[in-house]
């Protein structure tokens, strides 16, 4: 959408809102008006009339661009802005943030909140051909104030999973939406079969894999115990921060039961473009899966 | 933490060094995420004495007298050449004549341990000597432009490194035994480029006659303003360019140059050693003090080297060997590979192999076979850093179907890559290729078309590689 689109459905709205139909000759004049004002470059330093709006504050190069003014050496700190995507040089304002670093920091925070509230596409899933299942939880309200009900199932849903996969497999892998819808739209389509072909090619029998909605990591504890396998995976989106909100990461237990302690988990996180990227994390997964089942244990006991 | 012991052997114009030095290995990841796998330290275990490189000739190495000098240097530090890992022989300077390096490699083979690889060349030595001296590791520490002159014998080495990265290198030559001195105080040799300096400040000399300190204080002042030009400081003359040390490469200034360092022998009287003029029977102490006198010490940031003498051997022996990304594939049984010639896909080329067209790749190769007449290649190429799954089993075939056909029954297909996706397309290639001949996919390295390669035994359970990347090799 362009932003003239954009400024015309806002005023539109906010037009509604105030009351009664709005003729679109009154919004066209509205956007008019309004364009110039929100282009003209402002001879103040700070402030909202700086931001050009045309531009996405999110975006990387919006980002890598330093908003502090007259540094003492501007090409060491663009170097050092491409080592991290933490919020430096940004400058301030007196004592407080600069007005882009604070749309930028909520811009990244409504991403964030976008990527837990939203759910996981439903055209996606059956692109891939995973069925989906959702645990104990009736909305995303209660998954996120209950987390012990985001573990279990009722028992309708276990016999639906126990229905439509195959059993006892040597592993088990689904994927979940966990705290990010958004980490499942960006990386599973590249992750999944990544892993599946890797331990297909090693011999490893892998059982049929599915969608969990609204679920928590410990609810693989629950499906380890309904299908029987040795090995269970989740791949689900992580709590999404203010640098990405894309990140996934895998929960790998040997002979996972529920009750069972945390610490038997293995974890491989910052699976995300900005860290490694999807498929090589799942060609190492698989690797991971087959040293799991050799030791026959998982977690800090694999560790040591 | 696993160690590696590596050797660095330094032949220059007028020295022969040997250092060993230990490499460590660690996976600097956190616990909950892939492994990363890095060099992590660095420390000189054994600095030896600094010999006179002996010659037969003005410009030929006496092999046999080298073969003694790494020998005993090998004894007195207590190691063996079957314990070394990795390393680096050297010949640099007026040395690297491609006589010298046969007579050097014939007499250092059984010395040269099953890792360790000769490099020679202006280029490589300015690098090596970069590194050594600490300009590397400043520069990206501090995110500045710097110049390493490394300041020899015969030759100044001088390369600038942005943020860490080279990004120029060249040679000239200017050195401290250009004009040499007797025991009695006369000249006793004179080389070309000495003549030249002398007469464009007005200076006669001749060899025989008595070394007089002011003309060859001018003759010093002479070429430090030819050093001045090089970093831009002046306009260019005919000089510059008659300096220039063939074989190496057009130095290109950085526009933001910021600070400079100094290394090799010369060095320490640039930083204001004090020392005869004569002490050494060369120009050397006049050379850096005219240096130090100088532009160069007022227009940059000068920086204090961690290493000056010593810095191209340090650099030699410590900072060759790279590690390979943590998650790569491979076939077992391939290891140690030496002197693989680089096969590089440029960006279009590269397009076409994601696209799964394998034609261009197959063309490429044979081409680069033939004309290096060799058996095998490394297909390097960037990769993508978030590539989907569909794109490399696309990559995967083109490369399998390209080279499957060109290379002969039994050689590896190896394919090494900058981002970070090699342990999946190695898997997709040996899927694709049954088992029908051995493949190495490795990453996180970065090599240029004409490069050659080593490869060392797998590290760490065998999760990286350790790596080499050589401009030239010699035989």
């Amino acid at each position: 959408m362009d932003n003239n689109d954009l400024l015309s459905r806002i005023i539109a709205e906010v037009l509604a809102e105030m009351g009664g139909s709005v003729p679109a000759s009154a919004v066209e004049s509205a956007v008019k008006a309004s364009i110039p004002a929100a282009n003209a470059s402002s001879p103040r330093s700070t402030g909202p009339a700086d931001i050009d709006i045309k531009t996405d504050i999110t975006s990387k190069e919006s980002k890598g661009t330093p908003t502090l003014e007259n540094p003492a050496d501007m090409d060491s700190l663009m170097r050092m802005k491409t080592k991290t995507p933490a919020r430096i040089g940004v400058g301030r304002a007196g004592g407080r943030l600069k007005t882009q670093t604070l749309l930028t920091l909520r811009a990244d925070h409504a991403a964030a909140k976008d990527a837990v509230f939203m759910d996981v596409d439903p055209a996606l899933l059956e692109k891939m051909g995973l069925f989906s299942v959702t645990t104990m939880c009736t909305d995303k309200n209660q998954f996120l104030t209950r987390p012990d009900l985001g573990r279990k199932f009722s028992d309708e849903a276990i016999r639906e999973i126990q229905s439509k996969c195959q059993k006892n497999p040597d592993v088990q892998i689904y994927a979940s939406d966990g705290l990010s819808s958004t980490a499942i739209k960006a990386n599973l389509e590249n992750i999944l079969p990544a892993i599946m072909d890797g331990l297909k090619a090693k011999g490893i029998s892998v059982g049929t894999p599915f969608f969990v909605k609204y679920g928590r990591v410990g609810a693989e504890d629950a499906i380890s115990e309904a299908l029987g396998c040795k090995v269970v995976c989740v791949l689900i989106g992580e709590r999404p921060g203010l640098a990405t909100a894309e990140s996934m990461s895998a929960y790998i237990a040997y002979n996972a039961t529920v009750g069972m302690p945390e610490a038997r988990r293995t974890v491989v996180s910052n699976i995300h473009s900005g860290g490694i990227a999807a498929v090589e994390a799942g060609a190492y997964i698989a690797d991971l899966i087959e040293k799991i089942l050799k030791a026959k244990k998982s977690g800090v006991e694999l560790q040591n | 933490m696993k160690q590696i012991l590596s050797v660095g052997i330094d032949i220059g114009t007028s020295t022969t060094q040997v250092i060993f030095s230990s490499l460590s290995v660690e996976n600097t990841s956190g616990y909950f995420t892939v492994p990363k796998i890095s060099i992590v330290g660095k420390d000189i275990l054994y600095k030896g004495e600094i010999h006179r490189t002996p010659l037969r000739t003005r410009t030929l190495i006496d092999g046999e007298a080298v073969r003694e000098i790494v020998a005993a240097e090998f004894q007195k530090a207590g190691y063996t050449p079957s314990q070394t890992e990795t390393g680096a022989v050297i010949i640099t300077g007026e040395s690297a004549r491609k006589e010298n390096s046969e007579e050097v490699l014939r007499y250092l083979s059984d010395f040269a341990g099953e890792f360790v690889v000769s490099t020679a060349g202006p280029d490589i030595e300015s690098i090596v000597a970069g590194k050594g001296s600490g300009a590397a590791a400043y520069s990206e520490d501090n995110g500045v432009a710097v110049v390493n002159l490394d300041i020899g014998g015969g030759t100044t080495n001088a390369v600038i490194f942005d943020d860490g990265e080279v990004t120029a290198k060249g040679c000239l030559d200017i050195g401290g035994r250009l004009v040499t001195i007797d025991s009695s105080g006369r000249i006793d040799y004179i080389s070309e480029s000495a003549q030249q300096v002398a007469q464009s400040v007005g200076v006669q000399l001749r060899q025989g006659d008595a070394a007089r300190i002011e003309d060859l204080t001018k003759l010093c002042d002479g070429y430090a303003a030819v050093l001045e030009q090089f970093l831009g400081l002046s306009g260019k003359t005919a000089l510059l360019s008659a300096l220039k040390t063939p074989g190496s490469s057009d130095f290109e200034l950085h526009p933001k140059l910021r600070a400079v360092c100094f290394s090799g022998g010369v060095a320490d009287f640039v930083y204001g050693t004090q020392q005869e003029p004569f002490h050494f029977g060369d120009i050397g102490v006049l050379l850096g003090q005219a240096i130090r006198r100088s532009r160069i010490f007022t227009a940059f940031r000068v920086i204090g080297a961690a290493e000056t003498i010593r810095a191209t051997v340090v650099g030699a022996g410590t900072y060759t060997t790279s590690v390979s990304g943590s998650t790569i594939d491979y076939s077992d049984g391939l290891f140690p590979l030496k002197n693989i010639p680089v096969l590089r896909l440029d960006g279009k080329e590269q397009a076409a192999c994601f696209a799964g067209d394998g034609s261009v790749l197959r063309e490429k190769l044979e081409w680069f076979l033939r004309q290096n007449d060799c058996r095998n290649a490394v297909i390097a190429m960037d990769g993508e850093s978030d590539p989907s799954y569909i794109a490399v089993q696309r990559l995967a075939k083109a490369i399998t179907d390209g080279a499957d056909s060109v290379l002969s029954p039994g050689e590896p297909i190896m394919i090494v890559l900058r981002h970070d996706m090699a342990k999946v397309l190695g898997r997709q290639v040996r899927a694709l290729l049954a088992d029908k001949r051995p493949v190495i996919s490795i990453d996180s390295i970065i090599v240029q078309q004409n490069d050659y390669i080593d490869m060392g035994r797998p590290l760490m359970d065998g999760m990286v590689i350790p790596v080499v990347v050589k401009t030239l090799i010699f035989g």
